[in-house]
């Protein structure tokens, strides 16, 4: 497809006097994996927080379906089919794991009060989708048989891949994933490279990921954007980026 | 050792210094001035048996702990039976509990009718409260207002314009929920500590309020001569009133005040079911589940779509419409009511409720509320000391089991 799932114009975030991301540039088209590499404090979460509506950008356009994000609430750009994990997994760690799953379709129920009440059809069909997609996705994640335990006593492996699910359940277009490898084990990543790409290919959603396991980013990355200091610093397919002297130069500083 | 040696000596320091200052001098009246006595010789051996079996617990408390341990526990679990029969039973145990409640009041004296109507009272108050508190995590300390609201609605409603209790019981719920949804707006954004002085300002407030709006309320004075509920328009009184019959005389029965206690108890178990019912259809719908995401983490939400404007001020409303409720039939059943009767100790009692019985749970907050107003009356004679007990049960629970009488157990899903 031509036309552009997520285009970033000039992104702009200033705290006060200091600039934490200036004027980056992002497009992520269909069906695409795209990944925002750069050195720790470089500003890859703050674009996150932007683009999700948990920061307000100071300036710059985000284009998302050819609608403009900028400025919408955080709730209602996620409704929209953009959705986020978060570098610190935050699951409901009281409520069981398919209490998670349905809680992140809530906008998918009927959630007017008398419907639920008297159960009516519409909410009983509802609920029973939610039912059924929850589900689904559990099975997708290989966690159905841990569906009524609570998340917190998930193994941490577990629990991102929760988080992950969780997402999907809610029917995103795209799909952001902070760190989604951070403290799992060789065997794990391995299975959430498998994940993201079965997302892609099988799912047909589009991802945009931010991570320092570099194997994992230059082997299922469709385009690769380098953020250092705020700056975009470089973009292009792995192999462009991997050769690029000046990310080098960012990642293994000057010699 | 050395170290539970100093440690014993410091606690029962500790028991002596409070049991001094509590038990042991006494202040008393002589003339127009204030004299300390000293307590008797018998009382001071009381205390000093007191001071003593604490520094011998301490210095001992490794081996009494380890000799503890060895006392076979029973297990209660085994008690319970199998989930397939649990589920035939369960209704007809329910059944028979209603029955109960039902029949009941007609075998007892009328004293223990009225408590069992105040601890009705409590319950719907506390399990309001548990939707705030305990579902949606949020502490509101001024949980009373709502009371408040909703027993004045009625008092005034019925004093000025002449409504009936059963006209001005939705009324109630209303209005107390639009107060819960004014405080609801202001404190969108706060949490914890800072949510808990702003609620408890609006407490204050509203009582206040009461306090010296003279012309309207009555100011301290309170308004009396509230109208009691009737069934069907038949009253409870020895003499109807114009136009009226009383019940007794439709029913060609001999009258007694009793009855009216009575009818009042069967009302508030009324009550108490339907808000039973409410609240744990709520608990296991949409939004019942959106609170709780929304205590256990705030920021998920936001990202997963959920509308945390919508979300806590629903917790607000249906928390202070239950609470209206619970107003409406308790000026109903005082039949005088005062600002003194929402004071901010009543919303400690209430929060107490709801953190003894267990967050979130709803049997964990019904037991909660027996025990906190059933004791105090059965415990007359230690009336003096009800605070000191009062906060010893909560340590004890807070050491104990921090995490309620019932703890809340989460719903087990059926996935296929």
């Amino acid at each position: 497809m031509s036309q552009l799932l997520l285009d970033v114009n000039e992104l702009t975030m200033r705290f006060g006097g200091l600039l934490a991301v200036n004027k980056v540039n992002l497009s992520v088209k269909h069906r695409q994996i795209v990944s925002i590499i750069g050195p720790n404090g470089a500003g890859k979460t703050t674009v996150f927080n932007c683009l999700s509506g948990f920061y307000i950008p100071t300036d710059g356009s985000i284009m998302f379906n050819g609608q403009q994000l900028a400025g919408l609430k955080d709730f209602q750009i996620s409704r929209k089919g953009l959705v986020r994990t978060f570098q610190h997994v935050r699951l409901f760690s009281k409520m069981t794991v398919i209490e998670n799953m349905l809680v992140a379709q809530h906008r998918h129920l009927n959630t007017n009060l008398f419907a639920g009440m008297l159960k009516t059809p519409s909410y009983r069909r509802l609920e029973k989708e939610a039912m059924d997609r929850a589900i689904y996705w559990l099975e997708e994640v290989n966690l159905l048989q841990h569906a009524n335990r609570a998340a917190g006593n998930l193994a941490y492996g577990q629990q991102r891949k929760l988080e992950i699910a969780r997402c999907m359940s809610t029917q995103p277009q795209l799909l952001l994933l902070d760190e989604p490898a951070a403290g799992l084990n060789p065997n794990e990543t391995k299975e959430l490279d498998q994940l993201i790409v079965r997302l892609r290919d099988e799912h047909e959603i589009s991802i945009l990921l931010i991570e320092h396991d570099m194997g994992l980013v230059m082997g299922i990355s469709d385009h690769i954007y380098v953020i250092a200091q705020g700056t975009p610093l470089a973009d292009g397919k792995p192999d462009e980026v991997k050769q690029n002297p000046d990310v080098i130069k960012a990642y293994l500083g000057e010699s | 050792m050395r170290g539970s040696l100093y440690n014993a000596i410091f606690a029962a320091g500790i028991t002596l210094v409070l049991a001094c200052l509590m038990l042991g001098v006494r202040l008393g009246a002589e003339g127009t001035t204030l004299t300390v006595y000293g307590a008797g010789a018998d009382r001071w051996e009381w205390i000093l048996a007191g001071v003593g079996l604490v520094f011998l617990s301490q210095l001992f408390s490794t081996q009494l702990g380890r000799l503890s341990s060895r006392i076979p526990r029973p297990d209660l679990g085994a008690l319970k039976p199998q989930d397939a029969t649990w589920k035939v039973i369960k209704p007809w145990l329910l059944a028979a509990l209603v029955v109960g409640l039902l029949v009941w009041p007609f075998m007892v004296s009328r004293g223990a009718v009225d408590l069992a109507t105040l601890t009705l009272i409590y319950i719907m108050l506390g399990l309001g409260l548990n939707i705030v508190v305990g579902l949606a995590g949020l502490l509101d300390l001024g949980y009373v207002a709502f009371y408040a609201v909703g027993a004045y609605t009625y008092a005034l409603l019925s004093e000025y314009f002449g409504f009936s209790f059963w006209a001005c019981l939705p009324i109630a719920a209303l209005l107390a929920a639009a107060f819960g949804f004014i405080l609801g707006f202001p404190v969108l954004r706060l949490r914890g500590d800072y949510l808990a002085i702003v609620t408890l300002g609006f407490g204050e407030m509203i009582r206040i309020l009461l306090n010296n709006w003279t012309s309207i309320t009555g100011g301290p004075n309170g308004i009396s001569g509230i109208e009691k509920p009737t069934l069907f328009g038949l009253e409870f009184s020895r003499r109807a009133s114009e136009g009226t019959q009383t019940f007794h005389e439709f029913f060609g029965i001999d009258y007694s005040s009793g009855q009216k206690v009575i009818f009042l108890y069967l009302i508030a178990v009324l009550l108490v079911i339907v808000v039973i019912y409410l609240i744990n259809r709520l608990m296991r719908m949409p939004i019942g589940r959106a609170w709780e995401a929304l205590r256990e983490d705030e920021i998920a939400c936001r990202s997963l779509g959920l509308n945390r404007t919508v979300i806590k001020l629903s917790a607000f409303t249906l928390g202070a419409s239950t609470a209206g409720f619970a107003g409406c039939f308790f000026a109903a059943r005082q039949g005088f009511i005062s600002p003194e009767s929402f004071i901010f100790i009543e919303s400690a009692i209430i929060l107490a409720i709801v953190v003894l019985g267990g967050m979130g749970s709803q049997i964990g907050v019904i037991l909660a509320a027996i025990v906190m107003t059933v004791l105090p009356e059965l415990a007359r004679e230690f009336s003096d000391y009800r605070m000191l007990m009062f906060g010893l049960l909560m340590v004890v629970m807070m050491r104990w089991r921090p995490e309620g009488l019932v703890p809340m157990k989460r719903p087990h899903l059926e996935l296929k």
